[in-house]
């Protein structure tokens, strides 16, 4: 669970984060002019013992191997201590932006690669261009689409440590009572395992949600089908290749391989209790699955249009914007930096892919669950850097989806609808940001 | 209001005293300290609704005219754009604050009447003697006690459509087991306002069961000397006896239906589209998942509007049946 889940256990928690949202609003309204990192990066800290507060939203089975990682940093570096601070992603990306406005930012954090822009054009991030620089990070190392996205108004805002996509699970003894030997890769294949699993007694075999992370499966059918769902300026989920997604979703439920108004999280639920056998979602879920004891494998989403693609994010480090600059600690922070993303391969025990492929060649992934998926690491499309994308899905694109997986309005009108809106929106933005 | 103030000026005058014995004449200080006492009992209280209630109000208002986005360093004024484009419907906001509005009234018009009626009814019952009436009083009142977020998890896997034990068991009994509670209208307002009767009954249960046990006996028995049946005496004993609770009752029940954010946002998450997606909702969605905190202000202008214009309504309603019958208890 390390993406912004829209479950219900993120949701309480935002509740809550919202009236303290709202307080550091009204007390921190003072916004301030954006500043760089401070000085180029010597690579080394050798100044006075330093405290750094490190803000990440990993709460799930990914957040132990976090804390082992900063464990094991600062007894190798005897003048960094650094304090994690965990919280749900909802809450992070409301209370970061209030935090750093009030002049009480962390020193450094991790947050996901398409809400970089977002938090930099409100200059609650910093350019990272010397780090990237120091740390000998270029766009050899990284897949273009993870390493281009961490770039904002030409200045590199994000270190990228993971990426983690959408996956295929599937229930093992299920498919081996179908008779199914190899994991479906196409349309053909996907369609006749499902009445395999049918024709074996699943009635139900493949649940399509209706919520989270629906519309991550209509932007793979999208990226599949040739499409891209945004422009620099609008919206265009609503082309022929969102709207071939969204109704080869909605006929998954009209075929009766799904039930109808499958409600948030009970896909999760009911492939974990064996009730249905295939349900699509991110890899962060593979140490819970792995805990619940259920017989399960997995494997890259199938490609049901076109050419391969599949949904993905990334998670990215990043420096906070100071009320007073400390260069201590921003040398401390870039250590830090340049230290787990050498590290990461530890990082992958977490379910998540490392960014770096040196890392990965360097074996990290071997034998673990998600070695299949990194394989389509070439395959995985990222949102575009557009500042206020996050929002401006959550506000269009989710609910469209969701209407037309409910099958409450017909596909295209849906799309065609939420993707007017959503290019509103977005010249909304672009004029509170300034372009 | 003016014989009340001089009433109240009484006990002051009283508590003085003490300060005479120390040499000091009476009468003379005995005004001023009355003049500062009030407000320096009051300065507590005044502090933090200035602080908290006022001040943010002001404010609220002076942001509603800008393009406020507190991270950004400008927030252009814009006059009252921001309420104008409420009202425009092709802007970006007024068609889903206008169907937050609607989703609203629609909770406040369900869940208000069942709200008033169904705590009675319970109050009624266990203002009854009989064995175990205090734990049923605790039973009524405990899912009072728990926070939204756990009613609305709890509720949303039993009502779940698929998974879930409700439609399980209407299945067991031959009723239709495949309504979906949380994700079609109007099933989903069924839900969110059967769950927020469950949820807050209790409170307003445990206010009747007070405005109940104030209802002097004597009155029943002098309506059952009279012949009276009890449904008489709940129409012209019991009623008029709430009267004057009721209109507190309506008020704040009205006001917290009009505010109600959890359930939705926890159970249905606005869905189906956006239609259970409730002002509240909306307003926060604005302004603290946005950062539109101009716009958000605007709505909670608007919204706040709508809450006085009916809490007016109500208070009238409550008057005119109330001038009678207060009359007639006061002689």
């Amino acid at each position: 669970m390390t993406k912004p889940r829209m479950s219900v256990r993120r949701r309480f928690a935002a509740a809550t984060a919202l009236g303290t949202a709202a307080i550091l609003a009204v007390t921190g309204c003072s916004g301030g002019t954006p500043e760089t990192a401070g000085e180029a990066f010597t690579g080394e800290y050798t100044g006075p013992e330093v405290e750094l507060s490190f803000w990440n939203g990993f709460t799930g089975g990914d957040g132990p191997f976090m804390e082992s990682m900063v464990e094991q940093f600062n007894t190798e570096h005897d003048n960094i201590t650094v304090v994690s601070n965990t919280m749900q992603w909802v809450d992070f990306y409301q209370r970061l932006p209030a935090a750093v406005t009030a002049g009480e930012g962390p020193d450094v954090g991790v947050m996901h690669l398409d809400q970089l822009a977002t938090n930099a054009a409100r200059s609650v991030i910093v350019p990272l261009d010397d780090l990237a620089e120091e740390l000998e990070l270029t766009a050899d190392d990284f897949t273009p689409e993870v390493w281009d996205a961490g770039v904002y108004n030409d200045a590199r805002y994000g270190i990228p440590l993971d990426v983690h996509s959408l996956a295929m699970y599937y229930n093992t003894e299920h498919f081996a009572a179908a008779g199914i030997t190899e994991p479906p890769v196409d349309a053909a294949s996907f369609q006749e395992a499902l009445d395999k699993l049918t024709a074996a007694g699943y009635e139900t075999p493949f649940w399509m949600p209706t919520r989270w992370p629906s519309h991550l499966i209509d932007l793979s059918l999208l990226w599949q089908n040739g499409g891209e769902p945004f422009g620099e300026e609008e919206a265009t989920f609503g082309s022929e290749a969102g709207i071939t997604g969204l109704e080869w979703q909605r006929g998954i439920v009209e075929d009766g391989y799904s039930p109808s108004d499958v409600a948030i999280d009970s896909q999760y639920v009911a492939f974990k209790n064996g009730e249905t056998s295939i349900t699509w979602d991110g890899i962060w879920q593979i140490n819970d699955l792995t805990q619940s004891g259920l017989p399960y494998g997995m494997a890259p989403v199938p490609t049901i249009g076109e050419s391969e693609a599949v949904w993905a994010n990334s998670h990215n480090f990043f420096l906070a914007r100071q009320a007073s600059a400390d260069q201590n600690k921003t040398d401390a922070a870039k250590v830090f930096i340049a230290w787990m993303s050498e590290q990461s391969a530890e990082w992958a025990g977490s379910g998540m892919i490392p960014a770096r492929q040196s890392v990965r060649d360097a074996g990290a992934l071997d034998g673990l669950p998600q070695e299949p998926i990194a394989e389509q690491i070439d395959a995985m499309r990222f949102l575009p850097p557009i500042p206020g994308i996050g929002t401006v899905v959550s506000d269009t694109l989710e609910i469209a989806v969701a209407d037309g997986v409910l099958g409450s309005t017909p596909p295209s009108d849906a799309l065609t609808e939420a993707e007017g809106r959503a290019t509103q929106l977005m010249e909304d933005n672009a004029a509170s940001f300034g372009g | 209001m003016s014989t009340k103030a001089s009433a109240d000026a009484l006990p002051t005058r009283r508590a003085s005293r003490p300060a005479g014995r120390r040499g000091q004449p009476v009468k003379p200080t005995a005004r001023q300290q009355g003049a500062a006492t009030p407000w320096l009992f009051l300065a507590p209280y005044l502090l933090l609704f200035g602080g908290f209630v006022v001040l943010p109000a002001v404010l609220g208002v002076w942001i509603s005219l800008h393009s406020w986005d507190y991270t950004l360093p400008l927030k252009p004024f814009v006059g009252l754009e921001n309420y104008v484009s409420l009202f425009r419907p092709d802007s970006t906001v007024s068609g889903p604050f206008w169907g937050s509005m609607r989703a609203t009234g629609i909770f406040t018009l369900f869940s208000v009447p069942l709200l008033l009626t169904i705590p009675l009814a319970v109050a009624l019952l266990m203002s009854r003697k009989f064995p175990g009436r205090n734990f049923l009083r605790a039973i009524y009142f405990a899912p009072y006690v728990l926070g939204v977020a756990v009613v609305a998890v709890l509720w949303r896997y039993l009502l779940d459509n698929n998974i879930g034990l409700v439609n399980h068991y209407l299945g067991l009994l031959g009723l239709p087991d495949d309504t979906a509670w949380t994700t079609s209208t109007p099933a989903a307002w069924v839900a969110l306002v059967g769950v927020t009767v469950w949820w807050t009954l209790g409170f307003n249960a445990v206010i009747y069961l007070a405005a109940l046990q104030d209802i002097p006996i004597e009155l029943y028995e002098a309506a059952r000397v009279d012949g009276a049946n009890a449904w008489q005496q709940f129409v012209h004993v019991t009623i008029p006896g709430l009267k004057p609770i009721l209109s507190f009752i309506t008020i704040i029940t009205l006001l917290a239906s009009a505010n109600m954010f959890g359930q939705s946002y926890l159970m249905t998450q606005g869905g189906p589209g956006r239609e259970t997606r409730t002002a509240i909702y909306q307003i926060a969605e604005t302004g603290l998942r946005n950062f539109q905190m101009g716009s958000a202000a605007a709505m909670s202008y608007v919204l706040t509007l709508f809450l006085m214009a009916v809490s007016a309504f109500v208070f009238w309603i409550f008057r005119e049946k109330k001038e009678s019958t207060a009359k007639e208890a006061r002689s």
